[in-house]
């Protein structure tokens, strides 16, 4: 499959440092796409030239197999920045109406996309209110509609989940799923690492303008694993010591422990074997995104740094 | 461009059906129109009548006194002054005058007006004036030995007409109202600008703190997003002021028709649709009937046409510098007051220049005024009233709109620059020298 979006060589520099420098990765069409980074990694800068918004001081952004051009892309990308909002005085019904023409749609057009949204996520009865007499999450559902209401190829959702309590997270997440499977993709830009091992399949880790990272979430973690395992055992042998590992962590019959360079987990479970314990469970203990992350970022040396234009 | 008329359109929707846009342009007015009918009103039935008993003792003023206004007097040949008090003290007269019998006119004696409360402040004028002129008159009478029929036409004033080299007429009349509609155009234009101004900012920055500015730049360019705003909100002051001039000239045609004293000063003057705005302006500077002569002689079409085009041109012109500024700033309307100076500086600058130039409108600084874009819309708008091409050469008014519609196009393509950087930032308050930046920045 060819990828929806493909970014080469891509920089954008401020006055005195660089944004993005020199970044480039593909999405693949269907997948769902985490751009992780500390704050001030780049991110919003990056998300700013897909959608448009910025043009890039270098580099190529290829949107479906043709140089994307921001005048009449807009209808193919649906965007969600994270600062986000809308006019406290105006209708919903309207408000969502008007977004949806600005984006190049037909008045009948968004008004049969918006009932569709509407009734889908039980919105029907807000048209007439207003959207300061929303709640926080209330208004992030109507964001969400309006930035998926007009089919767009790629999504791009810049903390999608900020302020959501976890039911309405939820509808999203499931919202989310339902658009990939349907061939849309997405990408999803967060500092929220349990979502991102939950939600994608593919990330981008960024730091300093920098990618740092690049790849499946299965693969990441088999490169950063640390060769340890977890031991459950039904009572605890006369002998710890062995040749093949050593113990990182004991609790009561619970091990964790760590194969030393030339032997496999064979190796261990041989051990507790030959001492007739009983092995009641025994599984590798992979990184969490979390932990890859902090370590990637913090051997980087940055503190985050603050976003800055002129 | 479609989606600039889409902006626009819920710009002017957004305001038009809003309650306070209904209550400022149709109350406006009519308060407006309540507050001048007061004026004529309290004008025309003046204060309550005044009645002067005189005791004339010495004969000075032969029986004949004229009133003025609400002063009327009476003779009373035959009354003392203590009979006098008690008419007073019962109201059949507000106040008496006695003179007796050895009152001089040459001696200088002085007269006095006893009344039973203190007189006004206008009355006391219009008392002062009857008697002091007639006092006058009967010296100069009196002393010179002549009639005084000879005596009114020696006092008569001398008719003196003004006139250019080039033969044009332009009396008294015309001048004023030349004066009074440059004057009242330049600070209406003035006003607007303030008004319209503000609003954009207004509008800007509440995108920007509502955090929905990003969201719609995702679709449309910042540039049809400013664009849309300015002229949304600009077609919302258009049809503001339509209603307003049409229930100006509606309730002026009215005017008559609730105080018939004025209708008969009025009747002797038609009132043509197009002059009915004019004469409303020369009304409310209060100088009625005299200059309605003079609003005839005035080009009425070409004053309305170009009142037009400096006030889009106007608004176009600073309604994008405000937009920046809104652009610029966040939730602080402190903020904005300190970016706002520089803006602000050269209207007011043009305020200064147009007070100069409804008084002398062909002195340098008025010309200077009314070619250079920043200052033109007030300072041209004061120096039409007094003729084109007479005062204002028909190369002076085409280089001035000419200047003005590039000036808006520079500070459009300007604010629009720095705009697009403004309303995506967030935190501090940017710097002149930051701004300056974006502005010149390439792409």
């Amino acid at each position: 499959m060819s990828p929806i979006l493909e970014l080469q060589n891509l920089q954008k520099h401020y006055a005195n440092q660089k944004a993005v420098d020199n970044v480039s990765f593909s999405i693949q069409q269907g997948s769902i796409f985490g751009l992780l980074g500390p704050n001030g990694a780049g991110k919003t800068t990056l998300l700013r030239m897909i959608t448009g918004i910025f043009f890039p001081d270098n580099g190529n952004i290829i949107l479906d197999g043709k140089p994307f051009d921001p005048l009449n892309d807009i209808l193919k990308i649906g965007y969600m920045p994270e600062e986000r909002g809308l006019y406290k005085k105006m209708k919903i019904g309207e408000q969502a109406l008007y977004l949806a023409q600005l984006k190049g749609l037909t008045k009948a057009e968004a008004m049969d996309k918006i009932k569709y949204w509407f009734q889908k996520l039980e919105m029907e009865t807000w048209w007439n209110k207003k959207v300061e007499d929303l709640s926080k999450g209330m208004s992030q559902k109507l964001q969400f509609v309006i930035t998926v209401l007009h089919q767009p190829k790629l999504i791009i959702l810049d903390e999608p989940f900020s302020g959501l309590d976890p039911v309405n997270a939820n509808l999203i997440k499931d919202e989310i799923f339902s658009l990939a499977q349907q061939g849309s993709t997405i990408i999803f830009s967060t500092h929220r690492m349990e979502q991102v091992e939950e939600i994608c399949d593919h990330i981008v880790l960024m730091n300093l303008g920098k990618k740092i990272l690049d790849g499946s979430v299965a693969n990441i973690k088999q490169q950063f694993k640390q060769h340890t395992f977890s031991i459950q055992l039904g009572q605890l042998p006369n002998n710890l010591l062995a040749e093949s590992f050593t113990v990182q962590n004991q609790q009561q019959n619970k091990l964790t422990v760590k194969i030393n360079p030339g032997y496999n987990s064979n190796a261990v479970l041989q051990h507790f074997l030959q001492q007739e314990c009983l092995i009641e469970s025994f599984n590798e203990v992979l990184p969490s995104l979390n932990d890859i992350f902090i370590q990637l970022v913090h051997n980087s040396h940055s503190t985050t740094r603050a976003f800055q234009i002129a | 461009m479609n989606k600039i008329v889409t902006i626009a359109q819920r710009e002017f929707l957004s305001r038009v059906q809003k309650k306070t846009f209904l209550l400022t342009t149709i109350l406006l007015p009519l308060i407006i129109f309540v507050f001048y009918g007061m004026i004529i009103y309290f004008s025309i039935k003046s204060t309550e009548n005044f009645r002067i008993a005189v005791a004339d003792k010495a004969n000075i003023f032969e029986g004949k006194l004229n009133g003025k206004d609400n002063v009327s007097f009476v003779f009373v040949p035959n009354e003392t002054p203590e009979s006098l008090k008690a008419k007073v003290v019962d109201k059949t007269y507000e106040g008496y005058v006695y003179i007796p019998e050895h009152f001089s006119l040459q001696k200088r004696d002085s007269l006095k007006l006893v009344s039973g409360k203190t007189v006004g402040l206008i009355t006391r004028e219009n008392i002062q004036k009857v008697l002091n002129n007639t006092l006058e008159e009967k010296r100069l009478l009196s002393s010179m030995q002549i009639s005084k029929s000879q005596l009114d036409s020696m006092q008569q004033e001398q008719q003196i007409a003004f006139a250019t080299v080039d033969g044009v007429g332009n009396d008294d009349a015309k001048v004023g109202v030349s004066f009074a509609m440059g004057y009242a155009s330049g600070f209406l234009i003035y006003i607007i600008l303030f008004i319209y101004g503000t609003m954009v900012m207004r509008g800007v920055m509440e995108e920007k703190t509502n955090r929905i500015a990003e969201v719609i730049i995702s679709s449309v360019k910042p540039f049809q997003l400013m664009m849309g705003k300015i002229i949304g909100i600009g077609t919302v002051g258009l049809l503001q002021f339509c209603i307003w001039i049409t229930l100006m000239i509606g309730l002026n045609l009215l005017l008559p028709l609730l105080f018939p004293q004025f209708a008969e000063q009025m009747a002797s003057q038609p009132i043509q649709p197009a002059g009915a705005q004019a004469i409303n302006a020369v009304k409310s500077s209060g100088l009625i009937g005299t200059f309605l002569s003079g609003a005839e002689s005035i080009n009425m079409g070409m004053i309305v046409a170009c009142f037009i085009f400096y006030f889009l041109g106007g608004y176009l012109l600073y309604s994008s510098l405000f937009a920046a500024v809104g652009s610029a700033v966040n939730e602080d309307p402190q903020d904005a007051q300190s970016l706002l100076l520089p803006i602000t500086m050269p209207i007011i600058f043009a305020i200064v220049i147009m007070t100069k130039a409804v008084n002398d409108p062909t002195s340098g600084i008025a010309l200077f005024g009314s070619l250079f874009p920043l200052t033109s819309p007030i300072v041209m708008m004061a120096r039409i009233p007094f003729g084109v091409p007479e005062t204002v050469p028909y190369w002076q008014l085409i280089v001035s709109m000419l200047l003005l519609v590039l000036g808006f196009i520079g500070t459009t393509w300007l604010s629009g620059k720095i705009y697009r950087v403004g309303i995506l930032m967030y935190g501090k308050k940017p710097t002149w020298k930051e701004m300056w930046k974006w502005a010149f920045r390439r792409n």
